[in-house]
């Protein structure tokens, strides 16, 4: 009888052993992927000023540096995903010339969120506007609905993928405005590249931050404003 | 022993052309599966040209199988006899091609594999959603449709069926039109002349399919088409070739009008190489120009050049679509008006687009799916119209 009620102690305990190392460690993953993360906040909206008279023309710092933090080939064919390029501009009318990145605008209204059926493109409340990879199938309307010719679809297999910045064959991509260095409190890697600073990149919604105040006070612009997205880049000088 | 040959001839033929197509769907399958295996890049599509030749089919098809249902509209809804009798085909004819349009284009997608995330995850806001449940919708409603048509118990039924149908498949034409007047950036799209042009073209390539696929069907059974009937089928071909003619005439002439959109004008109706070829001599010329002289020449419009003017109709749809979907893609986007623009990403530059071997088998797997379709349910079924030629007068 004492052997008894000893060996139902012993098995309870072990059990609870057991159990505790059974789920002590899922408990860690858990915390790991969902401790800690306090979400996008709408208080902030990401933005970026491009100062045109300081980008250079042939200069591709910005390009290279955003292909090194994501993963990218660099290729420039038409089936190469390019998630900021520079673009070359000159006025028909004067003659001017430019040199400028153009990358997803971030818009406010961004019509690649309206058109996606699966709700894979998104905008964060903090304005992001990404594609969920897990949700994306490639239908590519997003790519016909997008004003700034934004987004790449990977055309081929992916080797050497950055961990941070997960991509897969058959879906859409673009800038994220490197989300991953943002949620870090490091600011994307293009606007950290530019050797001139032409790219400020900060919270547009807060009044004191460097973006805010020179939005106050230069005169910049968004491209096709007239389409009214309330694109979170602007460009100054353009 | 002559009959006897005769119906062993058409056995055989009947399975040697369900054979052909069947290997037509299975090529169309391997290419999908090298698709899967290599991904987009053996195809001829790029960042700039996103929708290749596989949505020209599936757009046909789609827009067809929507226009088909006219027949059994114009017999349900409107009463008339010579219709009714031939609503059974063109219900299935519509089914045939939902299947083969909706099949190309989810296999075009860059992850097929994951169709049960479109099916779970809805988004209000996008066309492509609301196509979802409206291309499924069709699927169930025609089939009720056919079941009224079909079981004899059902008959009262058939004209709300019919009603329903007919309302369903102008909110469908209308989703894929809108599918492009929703795409505010892009100069070939984006304007709400495209919903009701995608209706009145659907009307002509419907019943330049319908054409084709009766008289094919009346030379299987050696019956003879009534002259009546013919009559007043050709003519209303002729009217929707006209029709629809008139909604592209509209589209361009507006389009020109505006400043801002001569550029693009001047590319898809003279300057774009393949693209003004395409709309001048396949769409104009084969598929309006030829078609309506077989239709309503003196001396014309007898069967078999309805059904020349039909094979043309067809051509000539497929000609417009590629113009409209690739080249109004091929046209870069512009994103700085006023401004020359050049970059590694093709700004500025015409996109260029060569149709691969896959992509176009997948689309002729599409059409492979929809002769399917058609030829085992008519073997089936009861699709034949059996008229009685003294209610048409």
């Amino acid at each position: 009888m004492i052997d008894n009620t000893l060996n139902r102690r012993q098995f309870l305990k072990s059990s609870v052993g057991v159990a505790a190392v059974a789920v002590a460690p899922g408990i860690l993953l858990y915390g790991m992927a969902n401790g800690g993360s306090e979400g996008a906040s709408a208080k902030v909206r990401w933005g970026m000023l491009i100062d045109t008279s300081h980008c250079a023309e042939g200069c591709n710092d910005c390009v290279t540096a955003c292909n090194k933090e994501n993963g990218l080939s660099g290729g420039v064919a038409a089936t190469d995903s390019q998630w900021i390029r520079k673009i070359e501009i000159k006025e028909i009318a004067g003659g001017r010339q430019l040199s400028l990145p153009m990358m997803c605008q971030h818009c406010e209204n961004p019509p690649c969120v309206d058109v996606c059926p699966t709700t894979a493109s998104f905008k964060r409340a903090d304005g992001i506007v990404l594609v969920d990879k897990h949700r994306c199938i490639g239908c590519r309307y997003c790519m016909m609905a997008c004003p700034y010719k934004a987004r790449s679809f990977v055309h081929e297999a992916l080797h050497d993928q950055n961990p941070d910045v997960p991509r897969g064959k058959g879906t859409v991509e673009s800038c994220t405005m490197c989300v991953h260095r943002v949620d870090q409190g490091l600011q994307p890697a293009c606007a950290d590249a530019c050797a001139n600073k032409a790219i400020l990149f900060g919270n547009l919604n807060d009044p004191d931050s460097e973006i805010a105040k020179k939005i106050r006070t230069v005169a910049s612009v968004q491209v096709r404003a007239d389409l009214r997205l309330n694109p979170g880049v602007r460009y100054q000088g353009l | 022993m002559y009959i006897h040959s005769a119906v062993l001839f058409r056995n055989r033929l009947f399975y040697a052309l369900v054979a052909l197509a069947g290997i037509v769907v299975l090529a169309g399958l391997y290419s999908v599966h090298l698709m899967e295996e290599h991904g987009h890049i053996i195809t001829g599509m790029n960042n700039q040209i996103v929708w290749g030749i596989p949505h020209v089919f599936a757009i046909f098809l789609i827009v067809a199988a929507s226009g088909v249902l006219n027949v059994s509209s114009i017999g349900s809804v409107f009463n008339k006899h010579a219709y009714k009798a031939r609503a059974p085909l063109a219900g299935l004819l519509s089914i045939a091609m939902l299947g083969g349009g909706l099949t190309v284009l989810m296999l075009d997608l860059g992850r097929p594999d994951r169709l049960l995330v479109a099916a779970t995850n809805f988004n209000p806001t996008s066309v492509f959603a609301w196509n979802i449940v409206l291309y499924s919708g069709m699927f169930g409603a025609v089939a009720v449709y056919l079941w009224t048509m079909m079981e004899g118990r059902m008959k009262p039924w058939s004209k709300p069926a019919g009603f329903f149908v007919f309302i369903w498949r102008f909110i469908l034409t209308t989703g894929t039109g809108v599918i492009f007047s929703f795409l505010v950036a892009r100069q070939a799209y984006g304007t709400a002349i495209l919903p009701p042009m995608f209706i009145v073209i659907s009307f002509a390539w419907g019943l330049a399919v319908f054409h084709i696929v009766q008289s094919a069907i009346y030379a299987w059974t050696n019956k003879v088409l009534d002259d009546y009937v013919q009559k007043r089928m050709k003519n209303l071909l002729g009217v929707f070739v006209i029709a629809a003619l008139y909604f592209v005439v509209a589209y361009h002439l507006t389009n020109l009008y505006f400043a801002r959109q001569s550029d693009f004008e001047r590319f898809i109706l003279s300057d774009g190489g393949i693209y003004p070829m395409l709309l001048w001599a396949g769409y104009v010329l084969i598929g309006n120009v030829l078609p309506l002289a077989l239709i309503y020449l003196p001396g014309f419009g007898k069967s078999y050049h309805v059904n020349l003017a039909s094979v043309l109709i067809i051509l000539g749809g497929f000609s417009l679509l590629y113009v409209f979907i690739i080249g109004g893609q091929a046209f870069p986007l512009s994103i700085f008006p006023g401004f020359e623009v050049k970059s590694t990403f093709g700004d500025g530059a015409i996109g260029l687009y060569y149709p691969s071997a896959p992509e176009i088998l997948l689309g002729l797997g599409g059409v492979a799916v929809a002769f399917l379709i058609t030829a085992v349910g008519i073997r089936m079924l009861d699709f034949v119209p059996h008229e009685d030629t003294k209610k048409f007068h």
